[in-house]
């Protein structure tokens, strides 16, 4: 839009706006991209090098050891399969619910369609709390399973407003009419018209519900407490956050504190490859799908 | 006329018939909203009670108000809430202009291509989990091996151990998430300012506006609505800062500032299993966030037209 005015003679006054918004924005830039870029290359480097602060710009002393570490420790691994599991497990309940019911309150000729709603969106404002729902999660023998994490969470009301309003645009009324002058009745209609239409909502959905189990640690550290059952951001949260809050600070000898900085400085090597690691899925998918998440709240930003 | 004269008496089930399918799409989900949404709602009473295991939420001895008491009773309730304010209204006043700023200066960006870098690249710290996000200020901010405190101690300064100085905390937890979550929430924003008529650009550049004086008086007025409907979503939940992240980010050291209503809940519910206590001081959590949704909803209804509800 703004190319319009470039045929307009620019102003003094704007060739110091560009330049400062230019400045600022490359800015922002290098301080987002920056520690991104330097968990990567510490990730490869030396990991006495990298305690020492030697690693800058680029790797020093390239090793791979920090990810040979991370898939020795068993934990993680089994992490990251259970944490795959959940994640696909969950996101399939989660379209398996979601989309139906999105497509049902998109239809302006559900009659029920207005209560259910407000059913829905009364619980984005009140809810019990962290303590009742961990009773009936109990009560419904939900604990440590991973039911626990996919059930009570099964329908975002979020991505129901997305979805609803992604098939009130894109799946035309005429069409349902149509339909059912040939004697073709919802079920039918929503299998075989609908649900092939519905390629880019579902993709969409599948994103976020995706990357939200995969990157939530808040539900697992509530109702499992069987260890082998922990998804990844868990066993991340032992090594990442635990380990280094703990302080040790008896006296050693000059040696001892030698070794103990290089046994240091690999647990520390070693986490910024476990960041890498447990990001990959995400970081995978990231540059395909930027578009699509985009996509998601700007549909969800149409109040519909 | 007639036929809808008639249409208008048909009765509920028969106006259902046409589509009684379309609620067992809706079924499924309803049945586990109920669940696990609305029953804990009505398990609420719990903070009303002596919640024994045992006797179930509803066979569990009435005790009236003495969860809320002892809590106000107690010494904690003032350093929670005040926490959990600041940490919250701190987070909103840091986060709430920089998204607008970002998108009005990504908006307004000569260099398309670019944009679409510098767009990519602040967008992805929203997928870091936050557990990694911690993990990645953890390691950052590390007294002995951390970068900025190797940059510190190179500049002749003396090791900052960040985690546990109390007068940093707040500033590390609001600026992270500044800094994961500006681009995320900048898209909004930006596709709202999609919608700005070239034609106000085009007159407001006839009457001789600078660049600067149209974003600041045509793209930014434009965004209003917008604005005004996050931020009362915004302050609905002011009380409720993310669990996650404070308690990722939580220890004994700093727990003077980061001690807030929800991990306070956490400890005592989850970990002491002091169950009813622990509903008592979350359900007046919520409703002080109820008040505060409904004040400002009605506030901003009064003020312009751009309420929630």
């Amino acid at each position: 839009m703004e190319n319009r005015h470039h045929a307009l003679k620019r102003t003094r006054g704007d060739v110091i706006y560009d330049t400062i918004i230019f400045i600022i924005l490359t800015f922002i830039f290098f301080i987002v991209a920056y520690p991104l870029y330097f968990v990567i290359i510490s990730s490869i480097s030396d990991p006495i090098e990298v305690s020492a602060g030697k690693v800058v710009l680029t790797p020093v002393g390239f090793t791979w050891d920090g990810y040979t570490e991370v898939f020795k420790t068993k934990t993680v691994m089994r992490g990251f399969r259970n944490s795959l599991i959940i994640t696909v497990m969950g996101t399939f309940i989660n379209l398996l619910v979601t989309i139906p019911t999105s497509y049902a309150l998109s239809r302006p000729d559900f009659t029920l369609k207005r209560p259910i709603t407000l059913f829905y969106i009364l619980t984005m404002f009140v809810g019990g709390g962290m303590m009742p729902t961990y009773v009936i999660v109990r009560d419904t023998g939900l604990l440590d399973t991973w039911w626990a994490l996919i059930l009570p969470g099964c329908l975002g009301v979020y991505n129901m407003i997305v979805a609803r309003t992604f098939f009130k645009t894109n799946i035309p009324l005429e069409l349902m009419e149509a339909a059912k002058l040939d004697g073709c009745g919802n079920t039918k209609f929503f299998i075989y018209v609908v649900l092939p239409l519905s390629g880019a909502i579902t993709a969409i959905l599948c994103l976020y519900y995706g990357v939200g189990h995969w990157n939530s640690y808040f539900s697992a550290l509530i109702y499992i407490q069987k260890r082998e059952l922990w998804p990844l951001q868990m066993e991340l949260r032992n090594i990442l956050v635990l380990n280094s809050n703990v302080q040790t600070k008896a006296l050693m000898t000059e040696e001892e504190l030698l070794e103990k900085k290089r046994l240091e400085a690999l647990k520390e090597m070693m986490k910024y490859s476990l960041i890498i690691i447990s990001s990959i899925p995400v970081l995978i998918i990231y540059p395909f799908v930027q578009k699509h998440f985009v996509k998601g709240v700007m549909i969800g930003s149409v109040k519909g | 006329m007639t036929a809808e004269v008639v249409k208008r008496k048909k009765g509920f089930l028969e106006r259902m018939r046409g589509n009684w399918d379309l609620l067992l799409f809706c079924l499924p989900g309803m049945i586990f909203t109920v669940i696990y949404h609305y029953i804990p709602i009505y398990g609420v009473q719990i903070a009303f009670r002596n919640y024994k295991a045992h006797m179930g939420i509803f066979g569990s001895a009435w005790v009236g108000l003495k969860n809320f008491t002892r809590f106000f009773n107690g010494a904690d309730w003032l350093i929670l809430v005040r926490n959990t304010l600041i940490l919250s209204a701190y987070s909103l006043a840091a986060g709430f202009p920089v998204a607008v700023i970002l998108a009005l200066m990504l908006n307004s960006f000569r260099f398309k291509r670019y944009r679409k870098v510098i767009q990519a690249v602040t967008y992805a710290p929203n997928f870091i989990s936050t557990v990694v996000m911690c993990g990645m200020l953890i390691l950052f901010l590390s007294p002995r091996v951390g970068v900025v405190n190797n940059v510190i101690r190179a500049l002749g300064g003396d090791t900052i151990n960040f985690m546990s100085e109390i007068s940093m905390w707040r500033h590390i937890y609001v600026w992270s998430g500044v800094w994961q979550g500006m681009g995320w929430s900048s898209v909004i924003y930006f596709a709202a300012l999609a919608g700005v008529s070239p034609e106000y650009h085009e007159a407001a550049i006839v009457d001789g506006a600078t660049k600067f004086q149209r974003v600041l008086h045509i793209d930014l007025p434009f965004l209003a609505p917008t604005m005004t409907m996050l931020l009362i979503m915004n302050m609905g939940s002011i009380l409720s800062v993310g669990f996650e992240k404070v308690y990722a980010l939580q220890n004994d050291l700093n727990l003077p500032v980061s001690d807030i209503i929800a991990t306070y809940t956490y400890r005592y519910g989850i970990i002491k299993s002091d169950i009813s206590y622990s509903s008592a001081v979350g359900l007046m959590n919520s409703l002080v966030n109820s008040v505060m949704l409904v004040t400002v909803n009605y506030i901003t209804g009064k003020l312009s037209d751009n309420a929630l509800f």
